[in-house]
């Protein structure tokens, strides 16, 4: 099959945009033959977040200008990247209306409006992180965990179905996957007792072809990880999009804490698998391989990262490896055909462990753990990085994150019975540091009570090339791109370019509201945009003159 | 003008999903005090008809947040706050009189939901008719037309009716057909789905979204005459009620 690779040629004088062919999945595996587009939430099943547009460069990222910027009538965190198909952008306004606009002048084609059920109960804010595409239809995963089919063109509904029960507080926050033919969720709800579950849909119909429960069930292998029944409402939720390698024919997703969150005393056991990335085989839903970053959680830290999957020589042989920053704090590097673990070491401050074993497994610190009088664990429950996108360059060969350091929460725990519907996490952490639900624009802490960090390693030994400090921690993203420039943010409203060779700041603007995305790149007749979601606007920046 | 009709009877159990407590009842008497209250205090922000705030269209019992009639009565009284929506100083009664005011809206005339068979209407639409050569249901279909697949939750079968026998009575303006002319000659029709002082955005007959710059257009215009024909010769009245039981079964997601 020939594939689109040039941009949109052919355009009547003044037309700006033309939604011209179907995205079938051959152009999803090679979005990058068709950098213009963005067709997948991480810009690639691969997840490396990495454009090789090449109009800004670090010479001429000063002269960023905004070109539109489109508001949301939600006062909710605007946590969506957006997808863009020839010149067509896709996003969503939380909670779950999608918005088609011209990806030139911002100017909406289409709104689908969904009103969530009332029995939704999202635990941290009413949010909703992207779309998928396939053929001419989107994919929305909802607040009252229903998944449905969007006809891109007319932004009217073809199928709704609900993936699980809302008021027992599962949720679907992320922005769907799609390999092949299905398209693949996972369901929020850690704070809730829910049993956590992946599963795929047929795009045409939206019929349930398999389910991965995040916890094994009665008899199968690692349900004796879990005390008693406690399996049961053990969590293990998903809520950031999992990542695809089409050679492995493996899909692999990070899967949340087990619960109750901070009271671990009911759920004696390693808590299979919660906080592990898995490995599934995308048509049957089988479990290839799991990794468990953090046995016996009672932290929070969920293991939801973005998996970047990149190929390099690993002494000195070619090696299919996973890139992870973990919220607990360490870095790893996996062998993503057989998930053996390569090495590790931590990225910020860490006290609940002194070390990864050579099998990857922390090395606990006695004591570092949620007490009834409470105790003071690095790093705090928001972790050292969290479900912000991290960026792999191909070209600078550096793995760049964003990071909260010196950053601490008290840990405290009590007791706490399951209820449908009601949260169930054994009591909750205190930080200096709020969530950003609890932000303002106000910042007077310490640098010792925790900041933020765009940080760039060198994969192989985890060794930091640079950093980029912030006085204020940060919900954002990493971008970059062919041209060595790396655009991300923070809480304090910066939206900012560094060159990623050195980490140097190229431009800022204040936006007037934290970053909470991941931003992205596009291009419509050969102009190259920048997008990030922030505050309450969606923002697209662009080179002036052009 | 105000299109609403007032219709006293009352008698339909279940109005649009939401759930009817049958608490109170009320005479035609307050039926139309409730109108009354409706046109002096709601009508500013919803519209006459009811359908001015997005995602919210009370004359056809849609609502964003109520899914029971003490939900609507609270939020008359209570108002939402973070939103437009103000509280009212009505007392449940006077609520409740607004209630079933909209309640008589809502159902007004679909006790006149002719006696067709909507699996034959199903064929016709899809064959005879040739409805789905513009019309789109539960994606089959084309988007030239509006999509239908939700017509039965939101059009009265009077209002159905009119625009299967006299397609150009009215047109939503979501519906309207457009032409644009490039500089360079080029015509483009379509669905009109937005326009500003500098930009033009269409779903034009090949299904395409397109926007386009002013600076680059010569000449654009809403075409008089609706694409849709009449089906007054077309299809037989018998064939007719089919389609139309077949279009009120059409109830979305």
């Amino acid at each position: 099959m020939k594939r689109r690779v040039l941009s949109i040629l052919g355009l009547a004088a003044g037309m700006n945009a033309a939604l011209w062919g179907q995205v079938s999945f051959d152009r999803i595996l090679a979005a990058g033959n068709e950098p213009q587009n963005w067709l997948t939430y991480s810009g690639s099943t691969l997840s490396q977040r990495y454009t090789t547009l090449n109009e800004i460069t670090p010479a001429n990222a000063k002269n960023l200008q905004l070109q539109w910027t489109f508001q949301a009538r939600s006062l909710e965190k605007f946590e969506a990247t957006p997808l863009v198909v020839d010149g067509i952008l896709y996003t969503v306004q939380a909670p779950n209306n999608v918005v088609a606009v011209d990806a030139v002048t911002g100017r909406v084609f289409w709104t689908y409006a969904y009103t969530p059920s009332r029995a939704a109960r999202p635990c941290c804010g009413q949010v909703n992180r992207g779309l998928a595409i396939l053929g001419d239809t989107l994919f929305m995963g909802t607040i009252d965990a229903h998944l449905i089919a969007i006809d891109a063109k007319s932004g009217k509904p073809i199928w709704n179905v609900a993936v699980a029960k809302a008021g027992a507080g599962y949720a679907l926050t992320h922005a769907p996957l799609v390999i092949k033919d299905k398209v693949i969720v996972g369901t929020a709800g850690g704070e809730y007792g829910i049993r956590g579950f992946i599963a795929a849909y047929d795009a045409k119909t939206g019929k349930e072809l398999w389910r991965f429960y995040t916890i094994p069930g009665k008899g199968e292998p690692g349900n004796d990880t879990w005390k008693g029944d406690s399996w049961e409402h053990g969590g293990a939720s998903v809520w950031v999009t999992g990542s695809y390698d089409p050679a492995l024919n493996l899909t692999y997703w990070g899967i949340g804490n087990p619960g109750p969150d901070w009271n671990g005393d009911t759920r004696d056991g390693d808590n299979l698998y919660s906080d592990c990335v898995v490995a599934l085989d995308p048509d049957t839903g089988k479990l290839k391989w799991y990794f468990q970053f953090t046995p016996h959680d009672t932290l929070d830290y969920d293991s939801v990262q973005v998996p970047v999957l990149a190929d390099m020589q690993w002494q000195g042989q070619p090696r299919k490896v996973m890139l992870w920053a973990n919220r607990n704090g360490f870095y790893y590097v996996l062998d993503r055909t057989t998930g053996q673990f390569l090495t590790g070491k931590p990225f910020s401050t860490v006290n609940w462990a002194k070390g990864l074993d050579e099998a990857g497994r922390p090395m606990r610190v006695n004591g570092m753990e949620p007490t009834v009088a409470g105790q003071q664990v690095y790093p705090g429950v928001q972790g050292a990085t969290n479900w912000y996108s991290p960026s792999y360059s191909p070209r600078t060969g550096l793995f760049y994150i964003p990071t909260w350091d010196q950053y601490s929460s008290v840990f405290v725990k009590a007791p706490t019975d399951y209820t449908e519907g009601r949260r169930y996490v054994g009591t909750t952490p205190r930080s200096v540091v709020p969530n950003l639900q609890g932000a303002t624009p106000i910042n007077q802490r310490k640098e010792s009570e925790g900041y933020g960090a765009v940080r760039a390693f060198d994969p192989k030994t985890g060794e930091q090339k640079w950093e980029f400090k912030m006085l204020d921690v940060t919900d954002a993203g990493i971008l970059t791109t062919a041209t060595d420039v790396l655009f991300s943010g923070g809480r304090e409203g910066y939206f900012y370019a560094l060159d990623s060779r050195s980490g140097e700041l190229l431009w800022k603007v204040q936006v007037g509201g934290p970053v909470t995305s991941g931003p992205m790149s596009y291009a419509v007749n050969g102009k190259q945009y920048i997008a990030v979601s922030a505050g309450n606007s969606l923002l697209v920046y662009a080179l002036s003159g052009r | 003008m105000y299109r609403v009709r007032l219709l006293l009877a009352l008698g339909a159990a279940v109005w649009m999903g939401i759930p009817l407590a049958a608490q109170h009842s009320y005479g035609p008497a307050d039926v139309e005090d409730g109108g009354k209250l409706f046109r002096a205090n709601c009508v500013s922000c919803h519209g006459p008809e009811g359908d001015q705030v997005e995602g919210v269209d009370l004359g056809h019992g849609k609502f964003r947040r109520a899914s029971t009639e003490d939900g609507v009565i609270r939020i008359i009284q209570d108002g939402i706050p973070g939103t437009a929506m103000p509280p009212h100083n009505f007392t449940d009664f006077q609520a409740g009189t607004i209630l079933a005011y909209l309640r008589a809206v809502a159902t007004s005339d679909r006790t006149a939901a002719p006696n067709g068979d909507a699996a034959r209407g199903k064929v016709i639409f899809e064959g005879k008719g040739g409805c789905a050569a513009c019309h789109r249901v539960y994606g089959i279909g084309s988007r030239v037309g509006p999509d239908l697949s939700d017509v039965g939750a939101l059009r009265r079968v009077s209002e159905i009716e009119i625009s299967l026998l006299d397609p150009n009575a009215e047109v939503l303006p979501q519906n309207r057909y457009y032409r644009v002319t490039t500089k360079n000659g080029e015509s483009i029709t379509g669905r009109l789905l937005n326009e500003d002082t500098f930009s033009i955005q269409i779903l034009d007959t090949k299904e395409r979204l397109l926007s386009f710059q002013r600076t680059a257009v010569r000449e654009t215009g809403f075409l008089s005459e609706s694409p849709m024909p009449s089906y007054r010769e077309k299809l037989t009245k018998a064939e007719r009620d089919d389609v139309i039981t077949y279009l009120l079964s059409l109830k979305g997601f």
